[in-house]
């Protein structure tokens, strides 16, 4: 494989863990959704690039998938969710953005010690793939533990969700990966949007902002 | 055509297509006939799988010794607890606890929830294993929100949360896997499928694989609620309803088992490994102490069954993280009996909390005078799941212990205290629960209580006497497990 071909890739994984990075830090909701939905262009512009250097077409078809989908759809769908509720201006800060950023770098460390120690025996593509890729999922699981905002968490999952993408569509000719993220998008639309959906119309019995401040406690 | 005449797609196909018809069919009553009636037909194709195996089920599934055991008795429960569910339902519908609406796709999402659960068990690709799986939780997920209550909603949120962890955590597992099969087994579908994976294991990277299961063990092990990560299964239990708390405690947390036992006999194939035993072994009896020490502050009894179920996992998983014929003949029988034992006992819990209309353990006293049908099966089951004689619980238990002194006499003293905590923690409980003055509405029960009498006396059966057949057979599977 030409060094051009695995630069490339090499870039494009490097973007989504440091996007993982900028969803760390951000603590107001539409940036957060805003850098989610780059990091969904960033992974399927890899996803199309493994496609190629892989001659594997069907691979196109996930990355069509992550750009209309988590690129475009979720995101839209996010900003009016949290323009509809009210809470596109809230700030939230479980713990503080300093030892969450350390506690990243120390998985993403973790994650390039482990995996390239551990992979010396596969291809060097899939290799790199796969340390980048634990690096995203990791720090995907450390938003969604030090978050407390419903949608602050989904978008954690969905970047690990990413993630997995990117790991699966690094292992060469891997079947069911397109299968497998068709069934991610559909999952992420009828759950996430469905919890939503309970969440806010029978938990807090209405969508009246000022009872659902009350609610929160915001307002007396 | 063969294959639609195989028993083994009949366990699939009976209910994925009971569950589209159940979408189309509005009254609860109905609805509830046709779950029960798919849920015993699939449970006959599972016996039929007992003695007649046909050939030519394709690449994608897979039926021998392992998960025939399994699938008899995901189907069984199954069966018993749609039994259940219909009479229980019926009745939060008669006080209005439930509405119609929220009910509408309730026994569609329960043949869903079979269908997964049998898929996951019967699939021979990883990658599909992995998916079965995931829709059996999601459906669970939706199934714990039913009442609409807040607690309710945060409980399938925190599920949600949780297994999402442990659904990318085993998928990443699954993707090492194929990455490290990939160079040796060749592209595509071969390097997913169990009998070329366990074929060529000795040729695979060892490090790699032991990452991978490491991975599954975290992503699986939460699914099997093992502690560290346990957090969301007492809440679900709490507030789903009960039938939903015995399909999870009895089954689905038995599929998560089942899939970790299958990465582990290829692990074992490889000599370069790491022994997955130890890990397992600290994760059960982690789980084991730790549950039985939360037993003793619960209020709400299906949050007190739920720990126990923990404890009991943690059991299962030492069992076969020991290894050996005897230990993995212990962790078979232990799993069976306690699916059997605790969905029963899930059962009597739902008659109590519907006579009694509450979850709380303070204020549920003296069953067995104001309901002594009801009360005294309660007090059986809890003896049996406590581990005592003349159960099928106190057998595994028992070899379980007794393997655990022969092999490692160290870890069987925390074994052996952490099963004594729980012992002390289920009979301070049932002795309020079951003895002293009654309290609260002494109403007569009016549900059948044929299910929860139907698996106690099978737990009590099998406790007696082991017929010589099912012996041999899972003697034959505990030495497969290696």
């Amino acid at each position: 494989m030409s060094t051009f071909a695995f630069d490339v890739s090499h870039f494009l994984a490097g973007g989504l863990v440091l996007l993982s990075f900028t969803l760390l830090y951000q603590d107001r909701l539409p940036p957060l959704i805003n850098a989610f939905a780059l990091q969904s262009i960033f992974l399927s512009l890899s996803v199309a690039w493994q496609a190629q250097i892989q001659a594997a077409p069907h691979l196109l078809v996930t990355a069509g998938i992550a750009l209309c989908f988590k690129a475009i759809v979720i995101p839209l769908v996010l900003h009016r969710l949290i323009r509809n509720l009210r809470i596109h201006r809230t700030v939230e800060t479980v713990v503080g953005i300093g030892p969450t950023m350390i506690a990243g770098m120390a998985l993403v460390g973790l994650s390039m010690a482990l995996m390239m120690r551990a992979t010396s025996g596969i291809d060097v593509l899939a290799r790199e793939d796969l340390a980048f890729a634990l690096s995203v999922i990791l720090l995907g699981l450390l938003m969604m533990v030090t978050r407390r905002n419903a949608v602050s968490q989904v978008i954690g999952f969905m970047s690990v969700e990413n993630g997995l993408v990117l790991a699966a569509t690094g292992a060469r000719g891997m079947p069911f990966v397109v299968e497998t993220s068709v069934a991610f998008s559909i999952l992420i639309a009828f759950i996430v949007i469905g919890i939503f959906l309970f969440r806010i119309r029978e938990r807090f019995d209405t969508v009246d902002v000022a009872i659902m401040d009350r609610f929160r406690g915001e307002r007396p | 055509m063969t294959g639609l005449l195989n028993p083994a797609t009949g366990i699939l196909i009976v209910p994925a297509a009971a569950a589209m018809l159940l979408t189309l069919i509005p009254g609860y009553r109905i609805a509830a006939w046709i779950n029960v009636a798919a849920a015993f037909l699939t449970f006959m194709c599972a016996l039929t799988l007992l003695v007649w195996r046909p050939a030519g089920l394709g690449r994608f599934l897979l039926v021998d010794d392992l998960n025939v055991v399994f699938i008899v008795l995901n189907t069984l429960v199954g069966f018993t607890t749609s039994v259940f569910s219909s009479g229980y339902i019926a009745h939060e519908l008669e006080v209005g606890r439930l509405k119609p609406s929220h009910l509408r796709f309730y026994p569609a999402m329960y043949q869903v929830l079979m269908a997964a659960m049998n898929l996951a068990l019967l699939t021979s690709i990883t990658g599909l294993m992995w998916v079965a799986i995931e829709l059996a939780t999601l459906t669970t997920i939706l199934m714990v929100g039913i009442y609409r209550t807040h607690e309710a909603l945060e409980a399938a949120w925190k599920y949600f949360i949780l297994g999402s962890v442990g659904i990318a955590l085993a998928l990443f597992g699954t993707i090492l896997i194929y990455s490290v099969a990939q160079p040796v087994v060749g592209n595509g579908l071969p390097a997913m499928t169990w009998s070329p994976l366990t074929a060529h294991a000795a040729h695979f990277d060892p490090m790699i694989l032991n990452i991978a299961f490491v991975f599954l063990l975290l992503g699986y092990g939460t699914k099997a609620g093992l502690v560290p990560l346990h957090a969301w299964l007492p809440d679900a239990h709490a507030e789903g309803p009960t039938p939903i708390s015995a399909v999870l405690s009895g089954l689905l947390l038995n599929v998560a088992i089942y899939a970790i036992l299958r990465f582990k006999m290829v692990l074992a194939r490889n000599p370069g490994t790491i022994a997955p035993g130890p890990l397992m072994m600290t994760m059960g009896l982690v789980s084991i102490v730790f549950a039985g020490l939360m037993l003793y502050r619960r209020r709400d009894i299906k949050r007190f069954f739920a720990y126990s179920s923990i404890e009991h996992m943690g059991i299962i998983a030492f069992a076969f993280g020991l290894g050996g014929p005897l230990a993995n003949f212990a962790g078979l029988l232990h799993m069976a009996m306690h699916s059997l034992t605790k969905s029963g006992i899930f059962f009597a819990v739902g008659h109590v909390t519907r006579i009694k209309n509450t979850q709380k353990i303070g204020e549920i006293t003296g069953l067995t005078t104001s309901h002594p049908v009801l009360g005294w099966t309660l007090v059986a089951s809890v003896v049996a799941i406590a581990g005592l004689p003349p159960f099928g619980v106190f057998t595994s238990e028992f070899l379980v212990v007794s393997s655990a002194f022969a092999h490692r006499p160290l870890l069987a003293v925390p074994l052996v205290i952490g099963l004594l905590i729980s012992l002390g923690a289920l009979f301070l409980r049932l002795n309020s629960i079951a003895f002293g003055e009654p309290s609260g509405s002494t109403a007569p029960d009016r549900m059948s209580p044929l299910p929860m009498m139907f698996h106690l006396g099978l737990v009590l059966m099998i406790g007696i006497f082991i017929p010589g057949p099912v012996v041999s057979w899972f003697q034959h599977i505990a030495t497969l497990l290696g």
